[in-house]
């Protein structure tokens, strides 16, 4: 077991690596550059040298190696530079953006769950009944709904009948302000963007529920429980819902790991100032450094994330062994 | 192309003798949502192919005089702000949305089946390296991959094609090696090796039509997602460009500034790429139902 | 759905801005102005760094102008009148001597920066020294602007002396540039990097915080050398990169104005929603697309398919239509319609693509097409990411050029690789660009069409040797009516006979805002007029 640890630990620095390498080439391949687009501007009038004491500046015009070397070797040091948009530390940047994206990662994640699990276990119990297919066609239509689409209808939805029922239209604030700074800002801020990917997001979640459920109801213990002749609303809430969570808790961690880097369109629609809205315009604007540290933070979070469900996964499940 | 015989679930209906209505009859009780499914993909497919056909007007023609008008007899669905009939363009714009879905789809499926079944049958230190790479792209946005890979080579259907690609092959890659993997201790492909076949012959000819099962469950559902990736994209911008008509580049821009005072311009390219995706999954769904063997028993 | 509102702003002469609805301009300002409150505005990008000096984008003036002074400007109370420039911390507008190569400034006595210590002629000098000859390593975006000024100097604390090489019309506009903030000298010397990453002025409101990618703020400066200004005790500058959002935003009131530019539908539907809730000020706006073919590609090095390329377009029309989904409007040639060098209509309609008759010019377009032996001509349109106008402009011209034949598709590249494209790989057919300059002054905005190896935004890759004559003989000539009939030489030889590239349509500026905003007047340029003290809140 502890190898086994030490050994997926370790092989997330090789995984590090390739992504440090791949987007490293990956934004220098984009033609133009930071300093180039600063000259976009009125009439897109650009100095020649102006522009060459900016690459100067930035170090762009030193050779691709040593740039990368430098990159590399400031990862290694914690120092993750600054960036080369607004010239300020990449960390401050992304404190605040950070917040912001696991805040909604996590109230997506409590939605999905709430709608999910109830309706796997009602889609399971009842399967191949009418209930069953209005479930899963619900489920799998909040997978087919571009979520940029479904963000423009709920805030279009939100000004219109605000405006029939209060007399003036109401949009959610576009300004973040932390939970325990303004609750009811907040949420009112943060909740349509929730909903809106939690939903999505709950359709893996109710298709597993469903047939993790399915699995379990076949169990000899629930066999054992019905000819006792308990209640099955007590089977299904005592015995089976139980230990059909497991399979379910692994997806949703995974999902969760998506969302920290995933919200790029969601955040485009409702102006969340997150780190997809982040990453759009740091690839965008050539901000080389800031995409690094977003790949890099992004990846982590995702190797950790499916990490730590493995472990935990083996740990409650005393069928798996690991190596 | 979805009605390629091998793939169609109606073949594993059970009595093949029985006239063709009472078949698919059976299989619509077995599988209403997946023969819902179907028939969304078949009219989809019908009316790409028949586009010309089934709309009088021209897709890319502006009409200054019928700008943003609301549904009616002469436009169905009414018209965008440059006065262009929103039906035509929906329906042409199935074509790009299957072209992009089955294109990248089956390149993204093929190069991934056959570096996951390599990865396998070689193991050792080339599966090590090989999933080490996988992991990083498995593990790298998919989004950004796309919005870089576009930056690069520019918009345009092509570029949207390779940029929805290439996330696709690891994905594909990791599930059919691990079925391959199985199959490598078979002694069948030992068989093969004893014989002295080439490593491309075994992978092509003894390995690969093991595997078919999980590919092609993994491509009726990156079909799907490839038409959601596109419209994405192209909502970013990134995508499709006009005059193109596309479906996810209808969303863009006009539509959200008109979606108040004209919304079919927002509401039907939304509901378009919906119904797809949605017949897609639904299909797909039924695929896995009956090519797994481990879901079928349930 | 035509409200009054907009009838009257039809109504009025190109050019002119106008306050529509609840509250017209000369009722404003008879009301006495309010003093406090919050202004929030949206913005549809966050800055770079913040020093003006070296940035090019208005998404650093909305915010960051509020911060500084600059020693001229546009008047803000009629910005829109070209020409208009008055002092800000100079005392008076200098009449120049020495035959016109002299200009002496005087500025005013007890200013002061944010942090407490004086503004002088130092500081002055100091900023100019920055902009026109900044020393090795440090990038100044505009210098070329000032190729006419030798020196400046302060021969003492309150007197600021600019001597020219040679006299110019064009130095005064470019001098009220509204990106030539007024810095402290002693934090230029202490570093000259220091504005990148800092904000210390002597405008009209203090730096109050930032937080990366939402928002700006400022604060009332209670020291302000314009007594009794600003009226507000602070603003919100909100980013918000979204178009639709932005309008919303102003529709559930998140904010109450965006000073760049809303689409006219947007206008009709905050109309409509909000009624004399909403206030709308429209204006000429110093933007406008160019058509720039690639002169080193074929066919489009033959001025027959360039000039084809014109004649398929029909402006008039495209003026009547176009504006009702794009934010363009006016048809005009090289020059900023409405400004005494531009041409009238009478002058515009013996242009090539700019006939009465649309058939005839269609025709010929054909015709010339055949002769050139490119009847279906099919080329690529290389064109920039941004929604209003260029993709909407965009889908039209390819609609325009279908109607001769010619098979158009379009490639639109995101800001950084369009630029790339455009400056370093030059293989495209046909791009659009545009040009877009703070204070209006036709004499250097069409540097744009002069020789490649002239200037530093032509990217047609031609050289026009006659063009390049006629644009220093413009420059030189101090006579207005001289320098109109030079302009129309050049006119007529850059857009008619050899048409090097082709004017589109003129930009056209559309403020909705929340009819509480006050004392805010449109201007031809979102650059200019943005340091928001005469704005007050009437709540």
């Amino acid at each position: 077991m502890y190898q086994y640890v030490l050994k997926r630990l370790l092989l997330l620095f090789p995984t590090l690596l390739g992504a440090a390498v791949l987007v490293f080439f990956l934004m220098r391949l984009i033609p133009g550059d930071v300093c180039e687009l600063r000259m976009a501007g009125t009439g897109a009038y650009f100095d020649k040298e102006a522009l060459k004491i900016c690459q100067d500046e930035l170090g762009l015009n030193r050779p691709i190696l040593v740039q990368f070397w430098e990159f590399i070797r400031g990862y290694a040091t914690f120092n993750f530079g600054d960036s080369m948009y607004t010239g300020r530390p990449i960390v401050e940047e992304i404190v605040l953006r950070f917040q912001l994206s696991l805040q909604v990662a996590i109230m997506a994640t409590i939605t999905a769950i709430l709608i999910a699990i109830p309706l796997g276990t009602i889609s399971a119990i009842k399967q191949n009944t009418w209930i069953d297919y209005g479930v899963r066609a619900f489920s799998i239509a909040g997978i087919a709904m571009p979520s940029f689409w479904l963000g423009i209808l709920i805030i279009l939805g939100l000004l219109i009948t605000t405006k029939s029922w209060f007399g003036a239209a109401w949009m959610p604030p576009i300004q973040y302000r932390p939970l325990w700074e303004d609750p009811v800002y907040n949420l009112t801020m943060l909740i349509w963007p929730a909903v809106a990917t939690g939903y999505r997001y709950s359709a893996v979640a109710t298709r597993m529920t469903r047939s993790a459920m399915l699995e379990v109801l076949r169990e000899d213990y629930v066999r054992t429980a019905r000819a006792k002749g308990l209640l099955e609303k007590i089977i299904i809430r005592r015995h089976a819902l139980k230990n059909s969570l497991l399979p379910v808790v692994t997806v949703i961690g995974i999902e969760f790991a998506f969302l920290m880097g995933g919200l790029v369109v969601t955040e485009q629609v409702f102006n969340l100032n997150g780190l997809g809205k982040l990453f759009v315009e740091s690839v965008t604007n050539f901000d080389y450094n800031m995409t690094q540290a977003l790949v890099m933070l992004v990846v982590a979070v995702f190797v950790l994330t499916n990490f730590v469900v493995d472990v935990l996964y083996g740990w409650l499940d005393p069928r798996i062994h690991y190596r | 192309m979805a009605a390629n015989p091998a793939y169609d679930p109606a073949l594993d209906a059970p009595a093949e003798k029985q006239p063709l209505a009472t078949r698919l009859m059976y299989l619509v009780r077995k599988q209403p949502l997946g023969a819902a499914g179907a028939f969304i993909v078949l009219i989809m497919v019908l009316s790409a192919i028949f586009a010309p056909v089934l709309s009088p007007y021209d897709p890319t023609a502006n009409d200054f005089a019928a700008m943003a008008e609301a549904p009616s007899g002469a436009h169905w669905l009414g018209t965008d702000q440059f006065g262009r009939d929103l039906l035509t363009r929906i329906v042409f714009g199935a074509r790009t949305a299957l072209v992009v879905g089955f294109a990248s789809a089956l390149v993204g499926g093929i190069i991934g089946l056959v570096l996951g079944v390599a990865s396998a049958y070689f193991g050792g230190r080339f599966d090590l390296l090989f999933q080490r790479v996988m992991d990083v792209f498995m593990a790298f946005p998919l989004i950004i991959m796309a919005l870089a890979v576009v930056s690069i080579f520019g918009t345009g259907v092509q570029n949207v094609i390779i940029a929805i690609t290439i996330p696709f092959i690891p994905r594909c890659a990791r599930v059919v090696r691990s079925s391959a993997l199985a199959l490598r201790e078979i002694p069948y492909i030992d068989a093969a090796r004893a014989c002295g076949y080439s490593h491309t012959r075994i992978i092509l000819r003894h390995m690969v039509p093991n595997v078919m099962a999980p590919f092609l469950i993994m491509i009726t559902a990156f079909v799907g997602q490839a038409i959601l990736l596109e419209a994405s994209l192209s909502y970013l911008g990134l995508g499709v460009q006009e005059p193109t008509p596309a479906w996810g580049l209808m969303l863009q821009g006009g539509a959200e500034e008109y979606a108040e005072s004209a919304p079919w311009i927002a509401i039907f390219p939304g509901l378009a790429i919906t119904l797809a995706v949605f017949g897609f999954n639904l299909f797909g769904d039924a695929v896995r139902d009956v090519l797994d063997p481990k879901l079928r028993s349930q | 759905m035509k409200t009054f509102a907009m009838k009257t702003a039809a109504a009025f002469a190109v050019g002119a801005a106008l306050a529509l609805s609840a509250g017209a301009p000369g009722a404003a300002q008879a009301a006495t102005p309010k003093k406090g409150g919050i202004l929030k505005y949206v913005v549809p990008a966050e800055p770079p760094s913040f020093d003006g000096h070296r940035e090019t984008s208005f998404a650093l003036i909305h915010p960051i102008a509020p911060f500084y002074s600059l020693l001229i400007r546009v008047d803000p109370s009629v910005p829109y009148k070209s020409g208009n420039f008055v002092c800000d911390l100079c005392t008076e507008m200098p009449k120049p001597t020495d035959g016109g190569k002299t200009y002496t400034f005087k500025i005013r006595r007890g200013v002061q920066f944010s942090d407490g210590t004086e503004l002088t002629a130092h500081d002055v000098v100091a900023t100019y020294q920055k902009i026109i000859f900044p020393p090795q390593g440090v990038a100044s975006a505009r210098k070329a602007f000032y190729v006419m000024v030798d020196s400046v100097t302060a021969p003492d604390p309150y007197t600021v002396v600019f001597k020219l090489k040679y006299p110019s019309g064009a130095f005064i506009p470019a001098l009220a540039n509204p990106y030539n903030f007024i810095y402290s000298k002693a934090k230029l010397d202490q570093d000259m990097h220091w504005y990148e990453a800092n904000i210390m002025g002597s405008g009209p409101f203090i730096f109050d915080g930032r937080e990366a990618g939402a928002v700006i703020r400022g604060k009332r400066n209670p020291n302000y050398f314009h007594k009794g200004k600003p009226y507000l005790d602070g603003f919100e500058a909100i980013f918000a990169k979204k178009q639709s959002l932005r309008v919303q935003a102003i529709r559930g009131d998140r904010a109450a104005i965006e000073f760049r530019g809303f689409p006219p539908k947007s206008r009709d539907d905050l109309v409509k929603a909000l009624g004399k809730d909403i206030t709308v000020q429209e204006s000429n706006w110093n933007c406008v697309l160019i058509v720039t073919p690639n002169h080193k590609k074929k066919p489009f090095d033959d001025v027959r398919v360039r000039r084809a390329l014109t004649l398929a377009i029909d402006r008039w029309g495209g003026s009547k239509y176009l504006s009702k989904i794009a934010i363009v409007k006016a048809v005009g040639g090289v020059a900023f319609p409405g400004h005494p060098l531009a041409a009238n209509k009478a002058e515009l309609q013996k242009l090539a693509g700019y006939w009465p008759d649309l058939k005839k010019s269609r025709a010929e377009a054909r015709r010339l097409l055949k002769e050139a032996g490119v009847p279906n001509l099919k080329f690529e349109l290389h064109n920039r990411g941004v929604d209003q106008p260029y993709k909407i402009v965009g889908t039209w011209l390819i609609d325009q050029w279908k109607q001769v034949g010619m098979t158009v598709t379009q490639r639109v590249q995101p800001t950084g690789p369009f630029y790339a494209t455009l400056r370093k790989k030059k293989d495209f057919d046909v791009s659009l660009d545009f040009n877009c300059q703070a204070v209006v002054n036709p004499l250097l905005d069409v540097a744009k069409f002069i020789s490649d190896d002239k200037t530093g935004n032509n990217y047609g890759n031609y050289q026009d040797r006659e063009l390049d004559k006629m644009f220093d003989a413009m420059n030189q000539e101090p006579d207005p009516k001289k320098q109109r009939a030079i302009m129309r030489k050049f006119e007529k030889r850059a857009l008619d006979e050899q048409v090097n590239a082709m004017i589109t349509l003129w930009w056209y500026r559309i403020i909705p805002y929340r009819s509480y905003v006050k004392g805010w007047y449109i201007s031809p340029s979102h650059y200019l007029n943005q340091q928001l003290e005469p704005i007050w809140l009437d709540k």
